[in-house]
């Protein structure tokens, strides 16, 4: 066979040997949408880098402006642009706390209801539930915004007192919590209906009960997901704005007081916003510098929970 | 009760009906397990061989269009009354899966797992050696018992998955195709296994592999199916008789290989 091949003439001198069509050929519609669809990434990469332009560019100049230091920034506890008091602490501890009774609720909630939807309930319950969950995450933020002013605020007053404030960060920081978790209880099913039913079954022939199996195979399993949908939902706390804007106060305030107004970072880019300043004035200049640091704060917490998902793609097979 | 008269049948079946919805997958069989002996059960592909295999621990209780007629009997009690408990069924009669569905734990913790969920109060670390042992397994993994049990071979996964049904101290282990996944040397190292089991456990293999039935087993039975699609059971008996002397014909083509 070897042989055979070199003495062969060489395939273009043998005339006898019916060409074969092998040349590249156009195909315009594949080349079109090719194109089209590396438009579409390339639009949304171009936006995140202009912003991440922009928001460097105004910070810079709250940065340079006279007074402001990173030392100050981040250190001290007052927050008033205007007259030159610029640590941005108090408005970061809003958000640790809204964000952190937000947490409270949607994360124990979501996940229970999650494992209840993947692992008890049957085929029927779950296709009531589940559309009822989705219209939960399609309600309008500022409605939920609303609802901590004129529900959960009352009910909170009633529970705890007069000490309770109008405006407190634990009132909307709970709501927060109802508005994420959809968000926390559809993703963490995910990751637990990703669990094959292997497992389950090696669980259930060992004599594992339901909640044996839930709780100690296929949540362990699931962990890598669940946690990543548990850093999405912090990001996505942090990141909201309307619910705090609302119901948690207008002003910055530096305390751990859960019962009193506080306002936080997106509260704050919300007001001052809304409102009119003028055009590179310290106020104007802030809510860039507060912008990148939210922005930061939510890549890092995305790009821990890439981490941790790819981390969970590892576990099986 | 009934206990007496069944007292030497590991599982008893009467008058069994296995249905998916409308369907009946299996109809009318009436089957008698030996204990401590070696059972297979051959058959053509959808002759409903894992139906009945995994009807013995109600492992098709999750199936929720799973319905069932007639009686299984173990140690004298349908598994199916109302009053039984299928967890407390699962712990006495183990499974073994076709393919090798390790969790994805430590070695030790997937032997440990189902040991502690049962309230085993004895010392875990021997309880782990020991079924590894008689898994044949412990030679291979006795340096590494922290790994994780996905990172073995298929071979030793499925005999991780055997340790891990022993260490529940079943009297019955049901397997389904174990060795499906497997190259011939794993396969004749779990066929051994199961010979040095079935001194001290009840084996049920389904197989599609004639020669490992023929060899590795003391009885078995063979299914087929009907016009509509119901399977059923042919001819049950001792291993030697049914492949060198086979009573129905449908048996005699299955095993020559001239069925279909
Ligand atoms: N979960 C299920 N729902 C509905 N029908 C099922 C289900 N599982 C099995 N069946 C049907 O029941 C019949 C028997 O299936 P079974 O899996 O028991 O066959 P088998 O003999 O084990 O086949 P194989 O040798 O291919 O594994 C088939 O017709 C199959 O389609
Ligand atoms: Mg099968």
């Amino acid at each position: 066979m070897q042989k055979e091949l070199i003495t062969h003439p060489p395939l273009a001198d043998a005339g006898s040997i019916r060409a074969i069509h092998l040349k590249k050929k156009p195909r315009l519609g594949e080349m079109f949408i090719q194109g089209f669809l590396f438009f579409c990434g390339a639009v949304s990469i171009l936006t995140t880098l202009g912003i991440i332009y922009e928001l460097g560019k105004e910070s810079l100049l709250f940065f340079q402006m006279p007074g402001v230091t990173l030392i100050e920034f981040f250190t001290r506890t007052e927050w008033q642009p205007t007259i030159g008091k610029f640590g941005v602490l108090p408005l970061v501890t809003a958000t640790l706390m809204t964000t952190f009774f937000a947490m409270l609720v949607a994360l124990p909630l979501g996940l229970s209801a999650a494992i209840y939807l993947s692992e008890y309930a049957s085929p029927r319950a779950r296709s009531i539930l589940k559309p009822i969950l989705e219209i939960l995450a399609g309600v309008p933020t500022v409605v939920y915004g609303y609802f901590a002013l004129t529900t959960m605020t009352p009910f909170l007053r009633l529970l705890f007192g007069d000490q309770v404030q109008v405006y407190n960060t634990l009132s909307a920081g709970l709501v927060m919590g109802i508005m994420i978790l959809p968000l926390v209880c559809s993703m963490s099913e995910d990751a637990l209906s990703a669990v094959p039913q292997s497992l389950r079954e090696a669980a259930y022939g060992l004599g594992g009960t339901r909640l044996e199996t839930a709780l100690q195979v296929v949540v362990p399993a699931a962990l890598s997901g669940i946690i990543a949908a548990f850093i999405l939902a912090i990001s996505r706390a942090i990141g909201e704005t309307m619910i705090v804007a609302l119901a948690a106060g207008a002003g910055p305030n530096f305390t751990f007081n859960p019962f009193l107004s506080a306002e936080t970072l997106t509260g704050y880019i919300a007001r001052i916003s809304g409102g009119d300043v003028a055009y590179d004035t310290p106020d104007y200049n802030s809510i860039f510098a507060i912008g990148l640091l939210l922005f930061g704060a939510t890549l890092l917490l995305n790009i821990l929970s890439r981490r941790l998902v790819a981390r969970f793609r590892e576990v099986y097979e | 009760m009934t206990h007496e008269t069944n007292n030497h049948y590991a599982i008893e079946t009467r008058g069994v009906n296995l249905y998916y919805g409308n369907f009946r997958a299996v109809k009318d069989v009436d089957l008698q397990i030996v204990p401590q002996k070696i059972t297979a059960i051959i058959g053509p592909s959808g002759c409903g061989k894992s139906t009945v295999l995994r009807s013995f621990n109600r492992m098709n209780d999750f199936v929720p269009s799973f319905r069932m007629e007639g009686e299984i009997l173990f140690h004298g009690q349908n598994i199916y009354a109302e009053d039984v408990d299928p967890v407390m069924v699962r712990q006495r009669i183990g499974m073994v899966f076709q393919k090798p569905n390790p969790f994805p734990k430590s070695i030790y913790e997937n032997v440990a797992w189902g040991a502690r969920i049962n309230g085993y109060k004895g010392n875990l670390d021997e309880l782990v050696e020991q079924t590894l042992r008689d898994a044949a397994l412990w030679d291979e993994v006795k340096d590494n018992l922290k790994k994780s049990g996905l990172s073995l071979s298929g071979g030793q996964q499925q005999r991780l998955c055997i340790a891990r049904a022993l260490a529940v101290k079943p009297e019955i282990i049901l397997m389904d195709e174990p060795c499906s996944a497997l190259d011939p040397i794993a396969t004749l190292k779990i066929e051994e296994l199961m010979r040095e089991l079935s001194r001290q456990y009840t084996i049920i293999i389904v197989t599609h592999n004639m020669q490992q039935a023929a060899r590795a087993s003391d009885y078995t039975a063979f299914f087929t199916m009907d016009d509509d699609r119901a399977g059923l059971m042919v001819e049950y008996g001792e291993t030697h008789q049914i492949f060198t002397n086979p009573r129905d014909q449908r048996t005699e083509d299955y095993i020559t290989g001239r069925f279909g």
